[in-house]
């Protein structure tokens, strides 16, 4: 399986966010999106994923499922944790995993994963921002897809947390899957290709 | 359970749930027509001959309460991108969502019309010509509701612009809806006639409600 885009262009709000992006990952790659803020790298996995549309250039999928569009093998992690706060921890991972087609028995294995067994029956609405970040991971855990597209996903994890996530994309890239992350820091999974958006900003002194 | 399935079961879950919408409709339904006959005072014939357009007045507007949270709260906590990228088509997604608010938000409506229409001095052969109508015709008002909430998703008093688009649309319901629910009281049309009407206003809203909808959220979710 291999992602490509080529000269990937994307304006939003009458502004040219990015253009010219080319890039290409295969199975058990991993891409890192790196640039300073506003470069547009939320809006590239965006793009990948259908939410914006796309203004010039190409992506394709190449050995996936014909049948299916590129963000129906795909999980986007965003910045919002797609939670219902009246709804508990166990609920609320029952539903993501029933829509996106996965057996909603089978959610203690990845609650367990990122460590909120304990809090199965707690309202979402309790949670802390990390908890409520790793329970939308136990997501992409509960229903097996083969793109993963993080937007910042080590924001507001603690050291342990982060130590997990890396090992959930490594087994992931491992078993043939296909990682995508916007990131400012280190991803803690080895070698990434990088792809770095916009001009380094300038810093005045 | 199938995509759809799950989406029903969760919205109708946090629709009953503390904050949801489900028992804020009927509760202003309840209290909209229990207001009417102390705003008119004792007058048992006038009650009954305006009974039928205030207690769909009320439906109406008791419909739009919940409508502007409808894919407003998914935008805002994100669930809407990660709907958008279902196997299952968008337009059912967004007609599982409907058939959600209409199950808590209609249907009770449905339910609590007999007991109100005593209120408004209404017989047993009149209650139950009322409570059909608002069985066909509210489906109808959530479905073209759909669109106007769809429209007003992204704006955060998206509840002004949803009345203000919808409402208009659903003169068409509110004619048809009342003229049968008097028609059974009164004639001289016969009930069948304007009732049709009524179930083919709705069934074409279960239709367009839908499609609309789904074309304007694509729109606005860039």
């Amino acid at each position: 399986m291999r992602l490509n885009a080529v000269d990937l262009a994307c304006h939003r709000g009458g502004r040219d966010v990015f253009d010219g992006v080319s890039f290409s990952v295969t199975s058990g790659e991993a891409l890192a999106i790196t640039g300073r803020n506003g470069a547009g790298k939320s809006s590239l996995l965006r793009t990948v994923v259908g939410l914006v549309r796309i203004a010039a250039g190409r992506l394709a999928l190449e050995g996936g499922d014909p049948e299916m569009t590129i963000a129906e093998q795909a999980h986007y992690l965003g910045h919002q944790d797609a939670l219902k706060p009246s709804l508990s921890v166990g609920e609320n991972l029952r539903f993501w995993a029933g829509f996106f087609g996965g057996k909603a028995a089978e959610i203690e294995g990845p609650l367990k994963a990122v460590g909120l067994d304990a809090l199965i029956d707690l309202p979402a609405a309790y949670l802390s921002a990390g908890q409520r970040r790793r329970l939308s991971i136990a997501r992409l855990l509960a229903v097996k897809r083969p793109i993963w597209l993080l937007d910042e996903p080590m924001s507001t994890l603690d050291a342990p947390s982060q130590q997990r996530l890396a090992g959930f994309m490594r087994v992931h890239l491992t078993e043939g899957g296909i990682v995508l992350a916007a990131t400012h820091g280190a991803l803690g999974i080895g070698d990434a290709q990088e792809l770095r958006l916009g001009e380094p900003e300038q810093v005045q002194s | 359970m199938s995509p759809l399935g799950a989406l029903l079961v969760r919205d109708m879950r946090i629709a009953v749930r503390v904050g949801g919408g489900a028992l804020m409709g009927v509760l202003f339904f309840l209290v909209v027509v229990t207001l009417v006959p102390f705003a008119l005072g004792p007058d048992l014939a006038l009650l009954k001959r305006i009974g039928p357009p205030i207690l769909w007045l009320a439906a109406l507007l008791a419909n739009l309460l919940a409508l502007d949270r409808l894919f407003a709260a998914d935008h805002e906590d994100g669930s809407l991108d990660l709907l958008l990228m279902s196997e299952a088509p968008l337009e059912l997604v967004v007609a599982a969502k409907g058939v959600a608010h209409w199950l808590t938000t209609g249907l009770p409506l449905v339910v609590a019309a007999p007991l109100i229409g005593l209120l408004l001095n209404l017989d047993a052969l009149a209650d139950a010509a009322l409570v059909l109508t608002l069985l066909v015709g509210t489906p109808a008002l959530t479905f073209i509701g759909l669109i106007g909430a769809a429209i007003a998703v992204a704006l955060r008093r998206g509840g002004l612009l949803l009345a203000v688009l919808i409402l208009p649309l659903t003169v068409p319901v509110l004619i048809f809806g009342v003229a049968a629910a008097n028609a059974a009281l009164t004639g001289p049309v016969t009930f069948g006639t304007p009732f049709t009407m009524l179930c083919a206003l709705s069934l074409a809203s279960l239709v367009v409600g839908p499609f609309a909808a789904a074309a304007a959220l694509r729109q606005e979710i860039e």
